[in-house]
């Protein structure tokens, strides 16, 4: 009898914890009858599979448990007169699961969880919950709110969908476009929140990161023809190939001219280039493929003084063409500086009207530094301590402020 | 079907609208309430008098009493409303989105408690 340890079992839940999710809304058209059947099977699970080993499809295993066991409680709960349970399981009647292989609902679950009448920060909360199956406590740790807060966030979200009647369904083809960028948009935010924690004396929170990626991975899955959604992981998997060499081994921020590049993720960067071909290929830019084609061009680059920077540069003027944001344009002012020197640079950021934002001001500082201005840096510097509140980012702000010339 | 109630909030104070703006936001709102009669959502709508026309009826220290004037103090208040039937959350809100811009003020909108008998 083949044993199954408990890593095993744990790598099962990760995998397959959103698809039973998914599949058993769209049965019973209740979530939290969906989680909680899910994770009372993942139980049984637990104290079964080490003995009888695992099942041939343990998802299908876990999915017709958890059925099986929501069907049992409603009918209690159905006999108590519970309006939700009689409502729930007429609708399982309604929908039986077929014994045939389990077809992927989790693109409709995307889309609830990221329906645009539910706050951002719900949005995260419940894509991480349903689809990651990443606990409340896990998802409560990554965002740095009390546990009690998220859990909360996360039962009202559901209570919303459940009482609002937001529906579970894919958009209809003339709102795909706008509701697939939200889906992306939250996954990015994840990614991003993993890249550089919003606060804290870590720089970064790299297991959001590698979900975020496993997310992207997901959405690639099932869609595997919007040019964004490749676009997305593209971008992610180029970033977060550069994580071991973006601090020293005391935790300080390294900048990527400095970074030392043999400790760059060849394997990721290898995907994120091939998807970024694959993209260009296709020819329909997007934001996401474009700043994953900038990206794969730093990766291009055997020393930080190869960079071809006039490529990146068009890049960013395409992206700004379909992205005309402040934070792009401050991006492209970065490139700009490389390829017209710092004194072009400084008059396009000067142009940006950017007052609350740390990056603002550090790349300003950073440009005024370089054309001698050193007093201006200096504030400009201040400020941009002033505005992170990350530990790392403050620190190598603080030690650029003293290191320029007096 | 569902029900919700499509709330429209007008600013308490700010220009009054142009006659030919205010005339053109009727007769979209007339569009939109044949549409929904024509698509079987319409279940009841009307325009409110101005909060100031308001009464308040609560009970104070056992007895009920009645005062002048709107509940609450607000910055906006509610100038009308739809009560309709929709299949979801999202048919409720494309009739929010026609109706936003037709009377050119944010709609909210809320789910009633209690699905219709027929459901």
């Amino acid at each position: 009898m083949p044993r199954v340890s408990d890593s095993e079992i744990e790598r099962v839940f990760r995998e397959e914890f959103g698809r039973a999710v998914a599949v058993l809304v769209r049965s019973f058209g209740d979530i939290d009858i969906a989680e909680e059947a899910v994770q009372e099977a993942f139980t049984v699970a637990v104290q079964r599979w080490p003995e009888t080993g695992l099942p041939p499809s343990p998802a299908g295993w876990i999915i017709t448990t958890a059925r099986r066991r929501a069907i049992d409680r409603l009918r209690g709960d159905a006999a108590r007169a519970d309006r939700y349970a009689k409502a729930a399981l007429m609708q399982a009647e309604r929908n039986p699961i077929d014994d045939g292989p389990v077809q992927d609902e989790r693109l409709r679950l995307i889309f609830t969880c990221c329906h645009p009448a539910l706050a951002t920060e719900v949005q995260i909360a419940l894509t991480l919950r349903l689809l990651g199956g990443l606990s409340t406590v896990e998802i409560a740790r990554a965002f740095i709110v009390p546990e009690a807060t998220m859990a909360q966030r996360i039962v009202r979200a559901k209570h919303k969908i459940r009482d609002a009647g937001i529906p579970y369904r894919l958009p209809a083809s003339t709102e795909l476009a706008g509701r697939l960028s939200a889906v992306l948009a939250v996954v990015y935010l994840i990614f991003n929140e993993g890249y550089v924690a919003s606060s804290g004396e870590r720089l970064d929170r790299p297991d959001l990161c590698v979900e975020a990626i496993r997310l992207g991975r997901i959405l690639t899955e099932l869609m595997p023809d919007e040019p964004e959604v490749l676009g997305l992981l593209a971008l992610m998997l180029l970033v977060h190939s550069r994580r071991p060499s973006r601090t020293t081994a005391s935790g300080d921020l390294v900048l990527l001219d400095d970074q030392d590049r043999s400790m760059w993720d060849r394997s990721l960067i290898a995907e994120g280039q091939a998807i970024v071909r694959a993209c260009l290929r296709r020819n329909q830019p997007g934001p996401y493929q474009i700043q994953a084609a900038i990206s794969a061009v730093h990766s291009d680059a055997q020393r930080a003084s190869d960079t071809d920077w006039g490529q990146i540069l068009q890049l960013y003027d395409q992206l700004f063409t379909v992205n005309p944001t402040p934070v792009v344009a401050l991006n492209r002012a970065v490139a700009l500086a490389e390829v017209r020197g710092a004194a072009a640079a400084l008059d396009a950021v000067d142009g940006l009207d950017f007052p609350e934002y740390y990056l603002f001001h550090a790349v300003r500082a950073d440009l005024l530094s370089r054309v001698g201005r050193n007093e201006d840096a200096r504030a400009a510097y201040d400020r941009a301590v002033a505005l992170t509140s990350n530990a790392v980012e403050q620190t190598f702000l603080t030690r650029a402020r003293n290191a320029l010339p007096a | 079907m569902k029900q919700y109630m499509l709330s429209v909030y007008h600013a308490d104070k700010g220009p009054a609208l142009e006659p030919e703006v205010m005339a053109k936001s009727i007769r979209d709102v007339d569009v939109i309430n044949a549409e929904l009669m024509a698509a079987g959502a319409w279940i009841f709508a009307g325009g409110l008098h101005n909060d100031s026309t308001a009464s308040v009826v609560s009970v104070k220290d056992g007895a009920v009493v009645t005062t002048d004037g709107p509940y609450a103090e607000a910055k906006e208040r509610i100038g009308g409303f739809w009560i309709i039937q929709a299949e979801d959350l999202d048919a409720a809100l494309a009739w929010a989105r026609k109706a936003t811009v037709a009377c050119l003020a944010p709609i909210e909108v809320r789910p009633f408690q209690d699905a219709p008998p027929d459901a």
